[in-house]
């Protein structure tokens, strides 16, 4: 029996975490980071007041596959769009996924515009999980 | 197009242009390993330029993320491009991991530098094979030098420190006296030390006990032969001060490499590990397959193995 070569590893979906612009809340995303780690994910996460451009440095240079941003400062809808256009603008096939506080009225617009999946207040660590997933392999 | 889809040669081929997400989906591959990572390793290898790499380690919460930031923002003034390999453990528990150096590495994105986070992934020897990969696609791609930071725990920080030029070592004020000094461990692989958080007290009473343990090295006779001594600098990662003082003597340690010869005697010996290391692997492998299914038939466990060794290297 010969040696063998290695196995290539199973691919660990790799998510980027960011809160956008001036919104200091961040104890929802910092629960979200330890949901997707104890689901198996890695997590880089980048912390507070990122801009567009940064968010796209980050994906890049850390092959994302899905980018979480979590928003609580009511500025989801110019925030969103303009995170869907610097991903287009960099030509990054990657989902985005927004989490916060999101009135119901405003989901479909998200949707409309791009957004991959929304989590709400008290999304189960499962949805939260499960959303990534799914946004992770519609994109595969 | 997606660079998902691209062949691994053609994925090299735009990395090696500059193509950051080319770049990025390259140390992906890199890090899963298999034969894409060794396709990888054979079309950078002849690319390199011999780029300086600086490991930087030291306890969680040494500063050291917040030091490699300083300078990532501090070598592009100098016209270096550097890139980083930022180590954070995965859960031994579920695989998971949450990677938090670029919290403390912030504004440098697009100023040419190249920050990648790395998860440990549990498995045995996986940093030793994606450690050196990652370093060799970065130095092919004109990054240099190429920061490896991690936390200085366990089997991590020697794969590390042996896979860098130069080995930044951080500790604390008040992280231990005289004798912790002395012990054997991280200590002994610094070639450059840094006291961080140098604005707190008791910074002093650190370098002395650290310039007292550099005097017993030389008591001792366990002094590198070359005479060199790695020296002690302060830093405050926070307000950047000491930074520059301390990449000064990052380059000085290089210098003394090439000077002694250590340079390539030390590259040489890192050749050696990566290709024992990429032999480990795949004996593992081996391994594991060959013992899958045994069950005791009476024979010893040291005859077993004696048989299954003369097959696996027949």
């Amino acid at each position: 029996m010969a040696i063998e070569s290695t196995d290539t590893e199973q691919p660990t979906i790799r998510v980027v975490l960011a809160k956008l612009g001036l919104d200091g809340h961040d104890r929802g995303i910092k629960v979200v980071a330890r949901i997707l780690r104890d689901a198996g994910m890695e997590v880089i996460y980048l912390g507070l007041r990122q801009t567009t451009a940064s968010i796209v440095a980050a994906a890049e240079e850390e092959d994302a596959d899905a980018i979480g941003l979590s928003m609580h400062n009511a500025g989801h809808l110019a925030l969103a769009p303009s995170m869907l256009a610097a991903l287009d603008d960099a030509d990054l096939d990657i989902p985005l996924i927004i989490g916060g506080i999101i009135p119901e009225a405003d989901i479909p617009v998200l949707e409309d515009a791009g957004v991959a999946a929304i989590l709400g207040p008290g999304a189960p660590a499962e949805e939260v999980v499960a959303a990534v997933r799914g946004a992770v392999a519609a994109r595969a | 197009m997606s660079v998902k889809r691209l062949s691994v040669p053609e994925l090299v081929g735009r990395a090696l242009e500059g193509n950051r997400r080319a770049i990025g989906r390259m140390l992906t591959l890199i890090e899963r390993g298999g034969e894409p990572a060794d396709e990888i390793t054979d079309l950078t290898h002849p690319a390199t330029n011999g780029a300086h790499v600086v490991g930087i380690t030291g306890a969680p919460g040494a500063g050291k993320s917040t030091l490699t930031g300083q300078l990532i923002r501090h070598l592009p003034t100098l016209g270096l491009k550097p890139a980083v390999l930022a180590v954070d453990p995965s859960s031994p528990l579920t695989g998971g991991a949450i990677l938090g150096d670029r919290v403390r590495m912030d504004d440098v994105a697009g100023d040419g530098g190249f920050i990648r986070s790395v998860a440990t992934r549990g498995h045995a020897g996986g940093l030793a094979l994606s450690v050196p990969g990652s370093v060799r696609a970065f130095d092919a791609c004109g990054f240099d030098p190429v920061l490896i930071e991690t936390v200085g725990v366990g089997q991590v920080e020697v794969d590390v420190a042996g896979a860098a030029d130069t080995t930044v070592v951080v500790v604390n004020p008040g992280w231990g006296d005289a004798v912790q000094a002395n012990k054997a461990g991280l200590l002994e692989v610094a070639d450059v030390f840094v006291i961080n958080k140098a604005d707190r007290d008791g910074a002093n009473d650190t370098r002395r006990d650290l310039e007292l343990m550099l005097d017993l090295s030389h008591v001792s006779g366990h002094e590198d032969g070359t005479g060199y001594r790695p020296p002690i600098l302060m830093t405050t990662a926070t307000d950047g001060s000491g930074v520059e003082a301390m990449w000064e003597a990052v380059t000085a340690h290089r210098t003394h490499l090439e000077a002694t010869g250590s340079l390539e005697r030390r590259r040489a010996a890192r050749f050696r590990y990566e290709v024992a290391s990429r032999l480990t692997t795949r004996m593992e492998r081996s391994i594991t397959r060959s013992v899958d299914g045994l069950t005791p038939d009476g024979r010893s466990p040291a005859t077993v193995a004696a048989d299954l060794a003369a097959d696996l290297l027949a």
